[in-house]
């Protein structure tokens, strides 16, 4: 076990595009980190460079105490789980999983005992005479685990593991490398584009856009303390709703109406003529809902709902409005970076599922202006964030994560742990 | 394609290939039957008493015997080395960026269309005068050189279809590059290996041009260019009939693992055409 510190790693390609730019990342000891973002934005390139698979153009990566910039991969002693899940299919299960230990000359009752536990573990021990192409993706998947895990390497390594299985086998398999990371207790760096598993599995996650580190947090900081534009609208489904504002004393006149705001988000925009105001959807509600001293918290939008999507336990509104060309364009090429694709300016709200607005309607929406956002529309920056909120947050998440790992070691202690220490 | 004039079409068209491909081996093997006088005074495709005869004197004949060992050792030797160079070679074309990559691929097609015969005077001289001439290992050179060719295109094919995560994942879990190619890359591509093999030892075990003209001697005459020196059981008849048999004797064997290992020579072929 070790941790992974990055200070400064750039990766350039032959055609000098930095795919990877000046990254400093820290993976503490044990901890559970996801590097995620749109396709393009250097998460794999960057894991791959832990492991070794492509080199480093400049900076400096350590895994524990050792400088690992030019050292082979066999001997970086991590192990990693690919897209793919790479197996090799002429080997059976067994020695697939026995293939990094076959590799190390382990002596063969040992190999035996540890393949076994491995498999007992991940439920593998009646497949172990079959060959990869006879399981299901679930197995395999499996299959591709037990090699990272049977060998104590310093870390693990996902690539986007669970992006190959369909919806309901991904839910059950993220769980079980959840519990499975807590257990083994082994430093681990994940990259995916999926945000349930960056918000579900990370103890931190790292935002990365165009090869550049937007923002390092817990799930729960990276969402109500966004730094940007970019993580604001890339961390959470559906998208926060940026909507255009002008600054007008201490309201904020968007195409929607005047959200009033307090002095320190008044303070915070200081002389800036033309704002964003983030809104997540879940912030609005109907306000025929909305009980008098709530409604008294928050400001009332009248606007006229589109389209209504009603999903059981939430109703969607969408509600189109007007932006200025600039504001719009700006809009739309972040939508664009973040794998969408809006091709009008509308705002998202998530409604209770009792409400009775319905499309065409001119409905008055309720907004929780205590969780607005304002950022600056040119350089994309929060202009809201608290930092005081930012500092408690941190440390409830590392209590959370402390607390967590203590109750793992007493659980594992009780049952006798299969893994080898 | 559904329609029955198409079908017919088909039979009709795969009836006549059959035939003509068919006919002249039906013809040796009959051939090969009749007794030594009757080709020439009686008329007929099927032999008119069928006869072992002809085996019996290929076989008694030193010349085609030590032919045969010849033919076995050379093609056998040639295949091994061949194949090695070529799975070495295939593989950096493969998996590596080198300076002269194309290069080496182009100079490897050339060779391949490269007019054999204009080769053999100068091989004959050179040979004579280094005293490679009559031995094996004055086959087995050439045979290695023009086989390479088309096993290393064979083979670098197979080897571009096994995913490049299987050597990644390989070098992971701790291998070095040669562990990784052996334990994994080289069973992965067994059977490309298996198919440039198979096609190197036809290559080998059908050449004319070279076996007639480097060798004087049982020392290293193949089976092909020992039929050519046949005189058969008696010097007062043609040795037709006994040509007829020593030819199906070296025919056998290709057949034989044509038949067996049929798909796997297409899939070679075809191998990076298409995607399967």
């Amino acid at each position: 076990m070790a941790a992974i510190t990055m200070s400064h790693i750039v990766k350039r390609y032959g055609d000098g595009y930095p795919a990877v730019n000046d990254v400093s990342l820290d993976v503490r000891d044990g901890e559970f980190m996801i590097l995620v973002g749109p396709s393009g934005c250097g998460k794999s390139t960057l894991l791959r460079m832990i492991v070794g698979l492509e080199d480093i153009t400049s900076g400096e990566m350590r895994i524990g105490d050792r400088r690992v910039n030019t050292v082979a991969p066999r001997q970086r002693n991590l192990s990693m789980v690919f897209q793919n899940y790479a197996l090799y299919p002429h080997l059976t299960v067994f020695e697939n999983i026995a293939f990094p230990l076959r590799l190390a000359k382990v002596p063969g009752d040992e190999v035996d005992r540890r393949v076994r536990d491995t498999a007992d573990l991940l439920e593998l021990t009646e497949h172990l005479d079959r060959k990869p192409a006879n399981l299901s993706g679930g197995q395999r998947q499996r299959v591709a685990m037990g090699r990272a895990i049977v060998r104590e390497a310093d870390a693990f390594l996902f690539d986007e593991p669970l992006s190959n299985l369909d919806a309901k086998l991904r839910g059950q398999m993220r769980t079980e490398i959840s519990r499975l990371q807590r257990r083994l207790g082994v430093t681990t760096v994940y990259v995916t584009h999926d945000q349930t598993e960056a918000m579900t599995l990370g103890d931190r996650v790292a935002v990365l856009r165009k090869g550049e580190l937007q923002q390092v947090a817990s799930p729960r900081e990276l969402y109500e303390q966004p730094r940007n534009l970019f993580v604001a609208g890339f961390i959470g489904a559906p998208s926060m709703n940026f909507l255009p504002a002008s600054v007008e004393g201490s309201e904020l006149r968007t195409p929607l109406g005047s959200l009033p705001v307090d002095d320190r988000r008044r303070d915070a925009v200081g002389d800036r003529r033309v704002v964003l105001v983030g809104v997540r959807p879940e912030s609005f509600e109907d306000a025929s809902l909305v009980s008098p001293d709530k409604r008294a918290r928050g400001a009332v939008l009248r606007a006229r709902v589109d389209v209504t999507e009603w999903l059981g336990n939430e109703l969607y509104a969408y509600v189109p409005y007007e932006a200025p060309e600039d504001v719009a364009a700006r809009l739309r090429d972040l939508s664009r970076e973040l794998d969408g694709d809006q091709l009008r300016t509308q705002a998202v709200v998530a409604l209770d599922p009792s409400s009775r607005i319905h499309p065409g309607q001119d409905a008055e929406l309720w907004v929780d202006t205590a969780r607005l956002h304002v950022f600056d529309p040119s350089t994309g920056l929060n202009l809201t964030r608290d930092e005081e909120a930012v500092a408690a947050l941190a440390e409830q998440a590392d209590a959370a994560r402390d607390a967590q790992r203590a109750a793992q070691r007493t659980d594992t202690q009780e049952v006798p742990p299969a893994e080898q220490s | 394609m559904e329609s029955a004039r198409s079908k017919w079409l088909w039979a009709v068209g795969s009836l006549l290939i059959l035939v003509w491909t068919a006919v002249p081996i039906l013809w040796i093997v009959m051939l090969s039957f009749k007794q030594p006088g009757e080709v020439g005074n009686r008329h007929g495709f099927l032999p008119h008493t069928w006869t072992w005869e002809n085996y019996r004197t290929v076989f008694r004949t030193g010349l085609f015997t030590s032919a045969l060992v010849n033919s076995i050792g050379i093609s056998l030797i040639a295949t091994a080395v061949g194949v090695v160079f070529a799975t070495l070679v295939a593989y950096a074309i493969a998996r590596l960026e080198f300076p002269g990559k194309r290069a080496i691929l182009s100079f490897a097609l050339a060779i391949a269309m490269f007019p054999v015969v204009s080769l053999v005077g100068p091989l004959f001289d050179l040979w004579r005068d280094i005293g490679l001439y009559d031995t094996w290992p004055g086959l087995i050179i050439p045979y290695v050189s023009f086989a390479l060719p088309l096993a290393i295109w064979t083979l670098s094919a197979f080897f571009r279809e096994i995913p490049w995560e299987m050597e990644q994942a390989a070098q992971v879990d701790g291998a070095t590059s040669w562990q990784a190619f052996r334990k994994v890359i080289v069973p992965l591509a067994a059977p490309g290996v298996f198919t440039a093999a198979i096609l190197t030892f036809f290559f080998c075990w059908n050449d004319f041009v070279f076996g007639i003209s480097l060798t004087s001697t049982d020392n290293a005459r193949p089976v092909p260019a020992a039929l050519a020196f046949f005189t058969g059981a008696s010097f007062f008849q043609q040795p037709t009939t006994a040509i007829c048999a020593a030819a199906v004797v070296v025919t056998v064997p290709v057949v034989v693992i044509v038949l067996l290992f049929q798909r796997r020579i297409v899939a070679g072929l075809t191998a990076g055409a298409v995607k399967g």
